[in-house]
């Protein structure tokens, strides 16, 4: 075991804790800040596999955006401390079940996967590279991308107005 | 020998063991003798009133929405602009649209006022007349009209 894979497991041990925690918290603002150790444990899995690009959308979205936004959410909601939400565990044989044939399915894709692991390579920034297809092969869907935007902006402006205003 | 992600997370290693040690070492030289006092939550000196759960003004949430849309903008113009040089003029019209399209929709947010923050209204205090004027007054009002009837 080197110093790669203890990373890496560190990284999956905050990750699938924190998740443990939001399926299990019963106070859904602990819910809530748990979220964000496992967007930052996803977004340090993601700087192992080498997608530095990738990581950094995720600290600045997931957890600067996303996150921020579900604790107004949370906060907005009218009654926090009487809201009461279900962590119990219901239908827990489908539940078994349906887990196991998922897990089965995953472990048999892992190790059927040839897998190309290069540990030893530097790993080369990829914003560059992704700058380059997005203006070149991809730049309809970055165009289209702005106009996804605006209609979020738009709709979303629209629908969070207060009753009342223009 | 470290890459750049390395040097951070050699930062957040000693981030995390900073607090731990600094809050471990605390816990064991401080005497602990609580008091009732001590223990209430502090609030400035006051005694706490009610619940700290309070509904935040829904223009919060509105700024939040804002905010990340533009944040995607953001994100998406990073790869953009680090090699937009390279295309000339062509790369610089894709950008160009691009942020166009965004800015459309920040000038209707902006025209349709969703990024003021709503103030409250300034209302001059009014004086609730209870007596009843030896003269009566021009029937401004006609609440003063049916009270002097």
């Amino acid at each position: 075991m080197n110093l790669y894979d203890i990373i890496f497991y560190l990284f999956a041990a905050i990750t699938i804790v924190s998740a443990f925690i939001v399926v299990n918290a019963k106070n859904i603002v602990y819910a809530a800040f748990s979220l964000l150790f496992t967007f930052f444990g996803v977004s340090g899995l993601y700087v192992l596999l080498g997608a530095d690009f990738i990581a950094i959308v995720q600290v600045m979205v997931y957890i600067g955006g996303i996150l921020v936004l579900l604790l107004f959410g949370v906060m907005l909601t009218h009654k926090i401390t009487s809201v009461d939400i279900k962590a119990g565990s219901v239908q827990t044989i489908p539940a078994v079940i349906i887990i196991g044939i998922f897990a089965a399915l995953l472990i048999g894709l892992m190790y059927s996967t040839h897998w190309a692991v290069n540990p030893a390579e530097i790993p080369v920034t990829t914003t560059k590279s992704l700058g380059k297809t997005l203006v070149t092969e991809y730049v309809l869907i970055f165009e289209l991308l702005g106009i996804l935007l605006l209609v979020a902006m738009i709709g979303a402006a629209t629908i969070a107005r207060r009753d009342g205003d223009k | 020998m470290l890459t750049e992600f390395g040097k951070i997370f050699v930062f957040i290693l000693l981030a995390g063991g900073f607090v731990a040690i600094a809050l471990v070492a605390a816990s064991l030289i401080r005497p602990k003798r609580p008091t009732k006092e001590k223990l209430k939550t502090y609030e400035c000196g006051e005694d706490p009133v009610g619940s700290p759960w309070v509904r935040f003004n829904i223009r919060f949430y509105v700024v939040a929405l804002i905010f990340i849309i533009f944040d995607v903008e953001v994100v998406m113009l990073f790869p953009w602009a680090l090699v937009y040089k390279n295309f000339g003029v062509y790369g610089f019209i894709v950008g160009a649209i691009f942020l166009l399209v965004l800015f459309l929709g920040m000038a209707y947010e902006w025209r349709k006022g969703d990024l003021e923050w709503a103030r409250p209204k300034i209302e001059p205090p009014k004086m609730d007349i209870k007596f009843k004027p030896e003269i009566a007054p021009r029937p401004v009002e006609e609440k003063t009209v049916s009270e002097v009837e």
